[in-house]
């Protein structure tokens, strides 16, 4: 028998009470412009804008504007209805089952049914469609038999994705995946329109062609220059729409895109590199600096054949003590970011963060601490360190990392030289523990906690400090199946903080410009994950 | 004259030929994949890739059916890039525009370039031709990139008379900057080149002649001094044409026209290597084209020459 999990009863009975979608909602005392269009830049065209295909950020805003999934995502990143009005999940945590709201249409006039749902994500898992986000399907998700028809083991019609009816779309999973619902706002698990599709192949995407089902339709794409979307009128949330036409900008040159919104010209640009906090000074209101699910962080080696120094649990927590972080964020990098002390982004969806020593210290206690853990452990003037980090070729990479080891030079006396590879050799040699010290950025693929802390598990690809820690693998297990993960991901955090595999730097900001008169912006979205209906703009 | 042009056309094909060879060998030996991101596709999906996009085959095959589809059917192939367009798509897309407000650089180049160095010449020593010198001498020393940035901060922030920047199907208020931008330093070429090769034949006997007949000063210039005076530049325009139609890349990267030179940069960036091949071997056929135009054209002109 299926039931609703506590958790999400709630959200899903609110859902189909409510009804209503976050829409663009204009607040008492605006007054709306007459001139409804959109304009935004950036800076380089999109492979693709078919959501099987989509692999980059800017063309996944494309794909959220012209197509709808299942689910969205409001302001702050919660789940709220898409094309589906709300969901069930199993006891076992193994079938969601999604309900789809019968007035959804794509724009020609087709009804969006399950069926649209269980193609479009069986042709993106399907080897033969070559997506370079197949990946989002086969690894992430978790539905049932998405690894065999990824590597071509099994036919795409063995996915455990099933339309029990136009309106019921029935998902199996391979194991208890706790943030799967989190997963169908990813442009990759949209839906596409069979018939169109197979009508024009590659070509479907063109505004001449294509067939969607989200808020705007295309109505014009010269590549590297504009794209133009306009207001679907059969979008079933239509009215609740007051953009009325979004134009997309490729501006290569960020000053350039800069001067022309200087002049008036977009809505919303970046800020060019190095500038923003001149520029917030100049444009208090306008100038913004939004939190990212992207962590900064250094790895310490943990096999067996590192240097016994880093074995020593006080060596590396002096290493992670023994620096300033606003030194990077205030003084190198100058665009918001915020000073990291754990790994997980305290922005991340039901996410809190464990009580760190370390970032309740000022940096004074934090440097004092690390030099009698450093003599603790037996090093110091007379036993000095030397190590060497390795960072991929970048100068921002190589400020930081000079950074940090004149800060440890300083702070603990200890000798770091630092090194760095072209991208491709640096992969290579991170993974295979060819280091002493690397550096690292990541960024979630979904926006829940074990996105970041799934690379503590000592199975995981990308866990190139080479961490392994039976109590945190046994919490991210456990973390699979339980009723309520966060407080198991706290958890593991506090572990890892007290182990200090990595040392984290900083958490990543998206900043940009965008004119005063532009409103309903998700500052709060850590995906940057907007949706044009939701923006509107006021004299 | 006709033995002399098939003459260079035999030789023209050749040439094309080894261009697209070597950058066929180029593009092949340089390392990085095209399908290579953040994360590398599995095996599955990396061998329906190649095999979509024909890698799969050896070498000598993939360089045969490139080679017999670009000569044949005027094919480039799908671009490694974008999933929706072919490089002939790209270039019918991207080479207009560039060709527009190229075609427009070159009028404006030449008009302007001649005019003003026929006439510091004529005005040799004076305050015009010091002016003429001097101001020829300041645009070309000012490159396109700090020109393009220029023009956009006085006409589109300070006044907001022009757009800065886009295309919009070509109107003329988005091929101003761009034409003034990229004509600029030819237009100063032009203008030195007609101004010292004017003045040495305005030295020369046969004027001298002219003027000792009592002709008009006018008619000396138009009928006698300018033909032979124009020659260095011609053989300067054949090259230049080509540059500017075939897009300055700084002004369709700063003025995101959305023209060639746009898709010429970014494909490298992305190894997007059938784009950059089509790319490639348009702008050298161009070139040779046109070589070979300002040489007829030359036998043209120049009684002296005979081929």
């Amino acid at each position: 028998m299926k039931i609703k999990t506590t958790l999400m009863a709630s959200t899903a009975a609110l859902l189909v009470l409510s009804g209503a979608a976050f829409a663009a909602s204009p607040m008492a005392g605006e007054t709306l412009a007459a001139d409804q269009t959109f304009t935004y830049q950036d800076i380089d065209e999109s492979p693709s804008i078919d959501p099987g295909m989509v692999e980059d950020v800017s063309g996944s805003a494309v794909v959220r504007n012209l197509f709808e999934g299942l689910m969205n995502q409001d302001a702050d990143g919660n789940l709220i209805p898409g094309v589906a009005t709300g969901y069930d999940i199993s006891e076992d945590k193994m079938t969601y089952t999604f309900h789809l709201r019968d007035n959804a249409v794509w724009s020609n006039g087709d009804p969006v049914t399950a069926g649209d749902f269980v193609y479009a994500w069986r042709r993106a898992a399907d080897p033969a469609t070559a997506s370079p986000y197949a990946w989002f399907v086969t690894d992430i998700t978790g539905i049932k038999g998405a690894g065999a028809v990824g590597s071509g083991d099994a036919t795409p019609d063995t996915l455990g994705v099933e339309a029990a009816d136009d309106h019921t779309l029935v998902v199996h999973l391979e194991r208890p995946v706790p943030y799967f619902a989190q997963t169908v706002t990813h442009g990759t698990m949209f839906p596409v329109h069979q018939a169109t599709v197979e009508a024009h192949g590659a070509e479907w995407t063109r505004p001449e062609n294509i067939v969607g089902n989200g808020a705007y339709v295309l109505t014009e794409h010269v590549p590297q220059e504009r794209m133009v979307m306009e207001r679907n009128a059969s979008y079933w949330n239509d009215g609740e729409t007051v953009i009325n036409k979004v134009v997309r900008l490729i501006i290569n040159d960020e000053t350039q895109a800069f001067t022309r919104w200087q002049a008036g010209e977009l809505d919303l640009v970046g800020v060019p590199t190095g500038q923003y906090l001149s520029l917030k000074e100049q444009y208090p209101v306008e100038i913004y600096s939004n939190p990212r699910l992207c962590t900064y962080y250094y790895n310490f080696n943990m096999r067996p054949d590192a240097p016994e120094w880093m074995q020593d649990v006080r060596v590396r927590q002096a290493l992670n003590l023994g620096f300033d972080r606003s030194v990077i964020t205030e003084g190198i990098l100058q665009a918001g970011q915020i000073p990291a002390y754990t790994f997980t982004p305290p922005t991340t969806a039901g996410f809190t963060v464990p009580v760190v020593d370390a970032a309740a210290m000022t940096q004074e206690e934090r440097t004092a601490k690390a030099k009698v853990l450093l003599e603790e452990a037996g090093y110091g003037a007379d036993n000095p360190i030397s190590l060497e980090v390795l960072y991929n070729t970048s100068e921002g990479h190589k400020s930081i990392a000079i950074a940090i080891s004149q800060m440890w030079k300083e702070n603990l006396g200890i000798e770091a030289t630092i090194n760095n590879m072209e991208w491709g050799t640096f992969l290579e040699a991170r993974g295979a523990g060819q280091f002493e010290i690397s550096r690292a950025g990541w960024c979630g693929d979904y926006n829940e906690a074990s996105t970041f802390l799934d690379l503590y598990g000592s199975a995981s690809g990308y866990n190139d400090a080479g961490y392994n820690s039976a109590e945190v693998d046994a919490l991210l297990a456990a973390a699979k199946t339980a009723e309520d993960p966060q407080p198991l991901y706290t958890q593991v955090e506090t572990i890892a903080a007290a182990d200090a595999p990595i040392i984290p730097i900083y958490f990543y900001t998206s900043v940009g410009a965008r004119q005063a008169t532009l409103k309903g912006w998700p500052d709060n979205n850590v995906e940057n994950a907007w949706y044009a209906r939701d923006l509107y703009k006021v004299e | 004259m006709f033995t002399y042009i098939a003459r260079r056309l035999t030789v023209a094909v050749p040439t094309i030929l080894i261009l697209i060879t070597i950058s066929f060998v180029l593009m092949w030996s340089a390392p990085g994949s095209p399908f290579m991101g953040e994360k590398l596709p599995p095996p599955e999906v990396m061998a329906n890739l190649e095999a979509k996009y024909g890698l799969d085959q050896p070498y000598w095959k993939q360089y045969v059916d490139y080679l017999s589809n670009v000569i044949f059917h005027f094919d480039f192939g799908p671009s490694f890039k974008f999933k929706d367009r072919t490089v002939n798509d790209i270039i019918a897309q991207g080479f207009p525009v560039t060709l527009t407000y190229g075609f427009w650089s070159f009028i404006v180049a030449v008009t302007f370039g001649v005019g003003l160095g026929v006439t510091a010449a004529i005005k040799h020593n004076t305050w015009l031709d010091y002016l003429a010198v001097g101001f020829a001498i300041g645009s070309q020393s000012i490159p396109n990139y700090v020109m393009a940035p220029i023009l956009v901060l006085v006409f589109t922030l300070w006044l907001g008379w022009l757009p800065g920047g886009g295309w919009e199907g070509g109107t003329w208020d988005h091929i101003i900057m761009p034409v003034i931008a990229l004509s600029t330093s030819y237009f100063a070429s032009i203008a030195r080149i007609t101004r010292s090769s004017m003045l040495e034949v305005l030295n020369s006997g046969f004027i001298r002649t002219a003027k000792a007949k009592g002709l008009p000063m006018s008619r000396v210039i138009i009928k006698h001094a300018l033909k032979p005076a124009l020659l260095p530049v011609l053989s300067y325009l054949g090259p230049a044409f080509v540059g500017m139609v075939t897009g300055s890349v700084i002004i369709d990267q700063y003025f995101s026209t959305g023209g060639i030179g746009q898709f010429f940069v970014n494909s490298a960036f992305n190894r997007d290597y059938s784009t950059m091949m089509g790319i490639t071997i348009l702008v050298g056929t161009l070139t040779i084209i046109f070589n070979l135009l300002v040489d007829v054209l030359y036998a043209w002109i120049d009684p002296k020459i005979r081929y």
